[in-house]
């Protein structure tokens, strides 16, 4: 299992991995005044599950939208599979492999379930505009396509839905339609910004079966999470981010035990008996200003 | 008063010239707001220079045929200088720099600079001999029952109307194949269609030449109908006339923009005659309602028609009630 070499991997954030999919370097984003993502080295391995954690506003989503061309950074390289993605428009990366979705459920609302499926299909001459008044040259192409669409759909327990519209859909089954959808895509690795936010608990296991199930089948995976069970659960090893770093990285159980996160967390003085000194301290530095 | 009159008054209105032309403006401006939602509003530049392509080719000693293709290609352009500049940005900015860009090209038009090309406020006249020279029709008054037609305004509501079904036939080939799926994926999250790799800035300029495209045609059948041009025909109004028609139609439908067109000036027209005739008989008293003041007042139906579509059927004809509901979530 790929994610085993990582076991023997120094816990030391931004440390290189033996087959990495993903390198960022250098990856510097600032909104005014605000530093939103700094990272120095990052290393993402190939064929695992990598949970990217951190507080509110550690800069995580940000770091998706740079590394997928929804945003341009400042400063950085980053490439995925060896290819340099600089300056690279977010179409282009998504047709390369990397495929990223969205914390806010993007589903095509007045498109049927189907149409939202097949649109994720790339290489379809049909949407060319001169392609589109030849429909011989589509029409098979389509079909192909459609039996793909059906298939994933029935695996993502969606099949009923076919044919409704994808906006009739509870949240839940938004987010199983846009993991789906995003594999209509043929990616190589798969970047999933709070794929459990807003799920039901039932739904949100058969979710964490399907990313597995991916992971097993050779994808590589990055997702952002805030639930802590989820992220031990399922992640073969986790990046934390804080104020725009990476602070920690390591397995599961490294991270539940570093001080560090749990600091980031909860601010550095948890823990500690509310002594008149220590409520005093909190208020001079209240818990997230940066000093670490 | 005349029912019939009035009737027969409206149904003419309904097939006439202005119902091809609103409706071939609203098939192209359907191919940029219903089905991509670009917010376009300066529909009105696209019949500009397809009407003044026409005339000024003509003008300048070339066949009609070329004067057409020259149109229709100027709004090919016209689109893609609405949509360079703008289209990376929100899309409001589309909406606020083609209502400016519309109203720029109609003030050089009109501006005594470009005098010598475009013969500024005075327009140009009598350049579609060519067309009226190809009419089958001996002179005289064609129709059905009172509804009839001179032979040469019969001829261009024809050769109008079949335009219209080309460019119906042509919006349904491309909209009914994944291209128009990706389109509708754009409107309704362009982030979303990117994150699936569809280059959402190429689809979006070739919707805006497309629709602009089908727009000149509207701009061709007004100059070429009525043998002249002028820059004041071409009023930011329209353009908004004909989103009305699209509306009503149901916006993103294939047929829409042309039921909408029909639809609209028939009730136009109806209104119109109705109170006419009203206020002429006497049935409304005149220190409510003037004959002179009606053609003012049937816009205000209009517009009351407009509001309480949108109140009670908001996804106009042929729009699906469903998919309106979704959109108001």
């Amino acid at each position: 299992m790929p994610a085993d070499v990582l076991t023997a991997l120094p816990r030391i954030p931004g440390i290189p991995k033996p087959d990495p999919i993903l390198v960022a370097d250098g990856v510097h984003r600032h909104f005014g005044g605000l530093v939103a993502v700094d990272i120095d080295h990052l290393e993402i391995q190939r064929g695992t599950i990598t949970g990217l954690i951190g507080p509110n506003g550690a800069g995580k989503t940000t770091l998706f939208n740079l590394l997928t061309g929804f945003d341009t950074p400042d400063a950085g390289a980053w490439s995925f599979s060896g290819k340099n993605l600089a300056g690279m428009s977010a179409y282009r990366v998504a047709r390369l492999g990397m495929v990223r979705t969205f914390q806010l459920t993007k589903a095509l609302m007045r498109l049927s379930v189907i149409d939202n499926m097949k649109l994720g299909a790339t290489g379809q001459t049909g949407e060319r505009a001169l392609g589109a008044l030849t429909p011989w040259r589509w029409q098979q192409q389509e079909k192909e396509i459609e039996a793909r669409a059906e298939a994933l759909l029935e695996r993502f327990t969606l099949g009923r839905m076919r044919d409704d519209l994808a906006g009739t859909l509870s949240g839940g089954q938004r987010k199983l339609l846009e993991l789906a959808r995003a594999l209509m895509v043929e990616p190589t690795l798969i970047m999933l910004d709070e794929p459990t936010a807003g799920v039901a608990p039932a739904l949100t296991e058969s979710l964490l079966v399907h990313i597995k199930t991916l992971r097993d089948e050779g994808l590589s995976v990055v997702f952002i999470e805030h639930d802590m069970d989820v992220i031990m659960d399922i992640s073969d090893w986790i990046v934390v981010m804080a104020e725009g770093k990476v602070i920690a990285e390591g397995r599961p159980a490294d991270i539940a035990a570093n001080p560090m996160v749990i600091d980031a967390y909860l601010g550095r003085w948890h823990g500690e008996a509310a002594t008149p000194e220590v409520e005093q301290a909190i208020v001079e530095h209240p818990p997230g200003e940066g000093e670490r | 008063m005349d029912l019939v009159r009035s009737l027969v008054d409206a149904i003419r209105s309904a097939l006439g010239t202005s119902a091809v032309m609103f409706a071939l403006a609203g098939v192209g401006l359907n191919v940029m707001f219903g089905y991509t939602g670009l917010l376009n509003f300066g529909h009105v530049g696209s019949l500009l220079v397809g009407g003044y392509g026409v005339a000024i080719t003509v003008n300048l000693g070339g066949p009609l045929w070329l004067g057409v293709l020259v149109g229709i290609a100027a709004a090919v352009v016209l689109g893609l200088i609405y949509g360079l500049p703008t289209l990376r940005l929100r899309e409001d900015y589309l909406a606020i720099v083609t209502i400016a860009a519309a109203e720029i090209l109609r003030l050089l038009t009109r501006s005594s600079a470009l005098e010598p090309i475009t013969r500024g406020v005075f327009g140009i006249q009598k350049f579609a001999n060519a067309f009226y020279s190809l009419n089958p029709f001996p002179l005289g008054s064609y129709g059905i029952w009172r509804i009839t037609w001179s032979a040469n305004t019969l001829w261009a509501i024809l050769v109008g109307w079949v335009v219209v079904g080309l460019s119906v036939l042509l919006v349904w080939a491309l909209t009914r194949a994944p291209w128009g799926r990706v389109l509708k994926a754009i409107r309704e999250d362009e982030d979303a269609a990117r994150s699936l790799g569809k280059n959402v800035f190429g689809y979006k300029l070739q919707s805006l030449a497309i629709g602009g495209a089908i727009g000149s045609l509207a701009g061709i059948f007004f100059a070429v109908q009525t043998q002249s041009v002028n820059p004041d025909s071409f009023q930011p109004l329209f353009t908004f006339l004909a989103y009305a028609v699209v509306i009503l139609g149901g916006p993103g439908r294939v047929l829409g923009p042309v039921v909408g067109s029909v639809l609209f000036w028939f009730l136009l027209s109806f209104t119109e005659a109705i109170l006419r005739q009203a206020t002429l008989a006497g049935f409304i008293p005149s220190w409510l309602l003037t004959a002179q003041e009606v053609a003012a007042v049937r816009w205000v139906l209009v517009g009351l028609g407009l509001i309480l579509l949108m109140a009670f059927r908001p996804q106009g004809l042929f729009g699906s009630r469903e998919e309106t509901l979704i959109d108001a979530r």
